[in-house]
């Protein structure tokens, strides 16, 4: 289908972004990548009466080392953000999700701030933004300010952005010696998106958990962080035969990974109803734990 | 109405455009470059990826607007029916196609995998052509045409079957 009418205007500058949006205020949205907004104005699900495109606005793409953490820029595509090696070396988990968003085409494209910013509980970014406590770092008229992850994903759909606020990147801390990283991805052969993911960040010190975060995707109206089965996975031995005693049957681990789904409320769809994605929740979380301890 | 100016197949045209057109359309109804189709309204199927700056992408998934002062390769810049592209050709010797409605894209894709990787294993080209579907060949024979592509790209002798 053909989108709506709508007014488009392209800033030059960060200060020019700022004013229009400031003037249009709830009108206007702002253009990225395009890759969620336009299938939304194809279906026409979207009527915005402007799109302000942050395309040709200079400063806001790329990857920056930043020592103790990276910052992303909200407008470097997925396809930069998996050819950086910063990214590979000092927040593998970034790269490890994108590396399953959409396809190359719509990586090329698509943006690591425009993932975060539509807020969509089905996106893998925002699970992994969760689980390592990036955070964002946003710019209106009324000048910057930063918001932690953990407040960012208010509900469907809806970040913690204001109207016409932009996202300028994100800061993404580097974990350090002694963490290893998994995203755990179910998902349909023709089609990317998560039925349900899990972003998984882990220390492991003298054979047992010292400390885990783990993200979810798709399971509830927002990306959430599962804190049920972070406490849950405390002290407990990746490996099995470690806490589990020599010829015991019982995983301490899989025990554990039982509480991933507590406290979620996720959507039923046709791919999947709530049981099994509650179920794929446990099974993903325990396949994405113990292969971020290998 | 924006005005842009867009490379497309090494021709530069300058259009007036409505700021909702989307590329795909520019393409078709105003260039008559009808060499790429649209398949769906979500970018998924791939059917319309086109090359833009030299990297594949979904042209209904990217505004007229958004292309301006860019360089567009379709399905129809690559080569002219006497004288096929080698992976067009690869596509035609190893039956890879059945109604053709994917093969542009298909096509475009596997160009932009080359780029990256000129000798992929077929997992690599399951991989790379993942935002491209086709509902006729159940794929074997595509995964064939771009190994075979690949190989003549390379300018390596490829023995026909
Ligand atoms: C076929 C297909 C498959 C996909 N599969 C996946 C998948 O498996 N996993 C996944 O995570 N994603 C997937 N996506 C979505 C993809 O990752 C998009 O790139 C991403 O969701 C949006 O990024 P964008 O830059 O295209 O944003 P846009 O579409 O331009 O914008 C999206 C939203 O964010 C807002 N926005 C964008 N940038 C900013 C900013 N800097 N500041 C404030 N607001 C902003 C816009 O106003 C809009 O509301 C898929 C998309 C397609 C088309
Ligand atoms: S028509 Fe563009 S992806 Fe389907
Ligand atoms: S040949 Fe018919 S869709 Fe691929």
């Amino acid at each position: 289908m053909i989108p709506a009418a709508f007014d488009y205007i392209r800033p030059a500058s960060l200060d020019e972004a700022c004013r229009v949006l400031g003037d249009a205020g709830d009108e206007a949205k702002i253009l990225a990548g395009g890759q969620s907004l336009l299938p939304l104005l194809r279906l026409r699900l979207a009527y915005p009466a402007a799109l302000v495109d942050l395309g040709r606005v200079p400063g806001l793409r790329g990857v920056e080392d930043r020592g103790d953490h990276v910052f992303i820029g909200a407008l470097t595509t997925h396809d930069e953000v998996l050819r950086s090696a910063v990214v590979r070396e000092h927040v593998p988990l970034v790269a490890l999700a994108t590396a399953t968003v959409a396809d190359p085409a719509v990586r090329h494209r698509g943006t690591f701030g425009g993932s975060l910013a539509h807020a969509d509980p089905a996106g893998d970014l925002p699970a992994v933004a969760l689980a390592l406590d990036c955070v964002f770092v946003a710019r209106s008229g009324e000048g910057e300010r930063e918001i932690p992850a953990a407040e960012f994903f208010v509900d469907y759909l809806e970040p913690a952005l204001h109207p016409g606020e932009v996202l300028l990147g994100v800061r993404v801390p580097k974990l350090g010696a002694g963490w290893g990283f998994h995203y755990e991805k179910f998902h349909r052969t023709a089609q990317a998106w998560a039925v349900v993911g899990v972003a998984a960040a882990v220390r492991v010190e003298g054979g047992s958990l010292e400390e885990a975060r783990i993200g979810l995707t798709n399971m509830g109206p927002a990306p959430v962080r599962a804190r049920a089965v972070e406490t849950a996975l405390r002290g407990v031995a990746p490996a099995p035969g470690g806490n589990g005693g020599a010829g015991g049957s019982r995983d301490p681990l899989r025990d554990a990974c039982g509480e991933a789904a507590e406290g979620t409320a996720p959507p039923a769809d046709l791919h999947a109803g709530q049981d099994y994605r509650r179920h794929l929740a446990r099974v993903l979380t325990y396949r994405a734990v113990r292969a971020a301890s290998a | 109405m924006p005005r842009i100016t867009v490379t497309v197949d090494g021709v530069r045209y300058e259009e007036e455009v409505e700021p909702r057109l989307l590329l795909v359309h520019l393409l078709r109804d105003r260039l008559g470059k009808t060499g790429t189709p649209v398949g769906c309204d979500t970018g998924n199927c791939g059917a319309c990826t086109v090359m833009l700056d030299g990297r594949s992408a979904k042209s209904c998934s990217v505004l007229a607007v958004q292309a301006d002062e860019c360089d567009v390769v379709t399905i129809e810049g690559l080569g002219r029916a006497a004288e096929l592209h080698p992976m067009q050709k690869a596509f035609h010797t190893e039956h890879a196609l059945q109604c053709g409605y994917c093969t542009p894209g298909m096509i475009m894709a596997a160009i932009d995998l080359l780029r990256d990787d000129p000798d992929p294993s077929d997992e690599a080209i399951r991989a790379g052509l993942e935002g491209n579907l086709c509902r006729c060949t159940g794929y074997c024979n595509i995964v064939r045409a771009v190994r075979r592509g690949a190989r003549e790209m390379s300018g390596e002798e490829v023995r026909t079957s």
